[in-house]
């Protein structure tokens, strides 16, 4: 997630199948949240049907889009921050079709969807779209950057999945839990999705700083440390909740927040 | 050919009426042919259940296999019991709400679609259905699961131990790893703790002053008993804790669980507080990692569950109606050919 200093940004449109591609992705990730709330008002969930469907959908648009953009840039779509942003959400859609596809997980799709719909609606609609004027790109810095962001893609479902526990740990600590608790999966499965997550998102992180050694291009100090901040964070985290040092709520707490300040620092240092 | 259908149920017969008409298995075959030999039945169905007992019939003459029924059964009872009818089209109805759990006494239990299904069997093997009558329970199959796929009736529990098993349920998924330990033998909890033992909890402890009882409902239900004095010593190792004591105060306090909570490696622990005055003090709920519930909040989603399952009736209703509406259309086309 973390490019070398060397790139010139010139603005540019997205050409109109890139366009097409993006609003029909959006319609979908809109189309499974908006059904998923629906679908609870009218007490008539059935999890797993159209968020599942609706989200598979959004990922195939996103996928052709990054296709489109790879072809027209020469590059791995990653190379601007609008591009980054669709890059994680899509992504996130494909660790959410890896596992949510079971049952007692799938109304995950209703936490993922709105998380999806942020960041591609705010890479397509509010940033500028651009393209980057290569100067020192190697295939070892594009693994990196790669590899970053579907790391972050697990790590961001592992904060969803983490927020769906602390919601459900409120709803049963009320005493009086609104309906919605039915249809949520049980604390303990939560927490051991959320913890499988981080550890598969920092295996990836992991690889991507070997990748990004590989590559010998050298960073600034505050990406480096920020990077490695991150890293030492998740896995410190992942390490107490394995020792059962740290507590299943307070695990949540910490892969939430840790990944709202990933998401803050992603918009500095990009 | 006219859909038959006969029979009492809990609405308007007390269980010893129920008692007396219940037909068993093994008699089934009888009972089926005494009915098949009634003028005019060309086949017969016979639901036996603990809530009723129905007959439903291929028959082309309703009066006598309703007379003949009720023959039957004062042959069996020994008295003439108060038996409800209905033939085509209210029949296919009553079939399709019986089936649907809509009929029931805990509405929307699936319970009861085994039972009709079970019903249709026996009479299959002993060869005592018909066309019209293996067309209609096969629609009923469908209806029911469509109501209950499609709709909220069997949404939530509706009794104190299964929302306690509802509840245990999304703290710790799967039970098969939770330990319980009962403090104070009662009957409530007994039966608390029957519904968790039903989805397989590991263990059962039973903690009573006296410790004659504590042996006593151990070993009805499984456990182990264990002296009162004790109880704290295995609080590290239980997950549910069931409270029913007579104590005057609370026994399970913040001072006292604060301290052993540090020792149980961030596992939660459930409280399901049956005692009236409680004897878990209500702070208890704000560690971390405990779930307290009293008898009132566990009646309260309850009752709330009861209410949402109240609701979706009408919706099934119209579900039933629309399925039922099909079947007659067979029946008729049927009739004309």
């Amino acid at each position: 997630m973390f490019l070398p200093i060397a790139y010139s940004l010139q603005p540019t449109a997205y050409s109109s199948m890139e366009s097409i591609s993006l609003w029909a992705s959006t319609f979908f990730y809109l189309f499974s949240f908006s059904s998923t709330l629906l679908a609870l008002r009218t007490k008539q969930l059935r999890p797993g049907r159209f968020s599942f469907v609706a989200i598979f959908l959004g990922v195939v648009c996103q996928s052709w889009f990054l296709v489109l953009r790879g072809k027209g840039t020469h590059a791995c779509p990653i190379t601007t921050l609008p591009e980054m942003l669709i890059f994680l959400s899509w992504a996130i859609g494909w660790f959410y079709l890896l596992i949510g596809s079971t049952y007692r997980v799938s109304l995950m799709g209703a936490f993922t969807a709105p998380l999806i719909l942020i960041f591609q609606s705010i890479g397509f609609f509010f940033l500028p779209p651009a393209v980057v004027t290569q100067h020192c790109l190697n295939s070892w810095i594009e693994t990196h950057a790669a590899l970053s962001l579907v790391a972050f893609g697990a790590l961001g479902l592992a904060g969803v999945s983490a927020a769906m526990f602390l919601f459900q740990e409120a709803q049963l600590k009320s005493q009086a839990p609104a309906p919605i608790f039915h249809f949520l999966p049980p604390m303990q499965l939560l927490e051991i999705t959320t913890a499988r997550l981080l550890w598969l998102g920092l295996v990836l992180l992991t690889m991507s700083f070997v990748a990004g050694a590989l590559s010998g291009i050298s960073i600034s100090g505050m990406k480096f440390w920020i990077s490695f901040l991150l890293w030492g964070f998740y896995g410190l985290l992942g390490v107490a909740q394995q020792a059962r040092r740290l507590s299943a709520h307070r695990f949540a707490q910490g892969v939430v927040l840790i990944f709202l300040f990933a998401l803050g620092v992603l918009f500095k240092i990009a | 050919m006219n859909i038959f259908c006969a029979g009492i149920n809990h609405k308007i017969a007390s269980l010893s009426m129920r008692e007396q008409a219940a037909i068993h298995d093994r008699e089934m075959a009888t009972v089926l042919e005494q009915m098949r030999k009634i003028d005019g039945v060309s086949g017969a169905v016979m639901l036996s259940t603990c809530n009723r007992v129905e007959l439903y019939a291929s028959t082309l003459c309703p009066l006598q296999t309703l007379q003949g029924f009720q023959k039957i059964l004062h042959e069996r009872s020994g008295e003439m019991l108060p038996l409800y009818h209905h033939t085509t089209p209210t029949a296919v109805r009553h079939l399709f709400r019986v089936a649907s759990g809509l009929d029931s006494m805990v509405i929307g239990e699936t319970e009861i679609l085994g039972q009709v299904k079970k019903a249709y069997m026996l009479a299959a093997e002993c060869g005592t259905t018909t066309s019209p009558l293996h067309r209609l329970f096969q629609h009923a199959f469908r209806v029911a699961k469509s109501v209950r796929t499609e709709t909220q009736i069997t949404r939530g529990a509706v009794s104190v131990g299964s929302v306690a098993v509802e509840l245990a349920e999304k703290i710790f998924g799967k039970l098969d790893q939770c330990r319980v330990m009962i403090l104070g033998a009662g009957e409530i909890s007994e039966r608390t703790a029957r519904s968790l033992q039903s989805r397989g909890v590991r263990s059962v402890i039973v903690s009573n002053r006296t410790y004659e009882r504590a042996a006593a409902l151990a070993a009805e239900i499984g456990g182990m008993a264990l002296h009162f004095d004790h109880w704290e010593k295995t609080f590290l190792d239980v997950d549910i804790i069931i409270s029913s004591t007579g104590a005057p105060h609370a026994i399970l306090t913040v001072e006292k669980l604060k301290p052993l909570l540090k020792q149980r490696q961030q596992r939660p622990l459930f409280v399901i507080d049956l005692a009236v005055p409680r004897d878990a003090e209500p702070a208890i709920n704000k560690l971390p990692g405990v779930f307290l519930y009293d008898i009132d909040s566990l009646q309260q989603i309850a009752a709330q569950s009861l209410d949402i399952r109240r609701q979706e009736v009408v919706r099934c209703e119209s579900m039933i109606e629309e399925h039922a509406g099909t079947f007659l259309k067979w029946l008729q086309s049927r009739k004309k050919h």
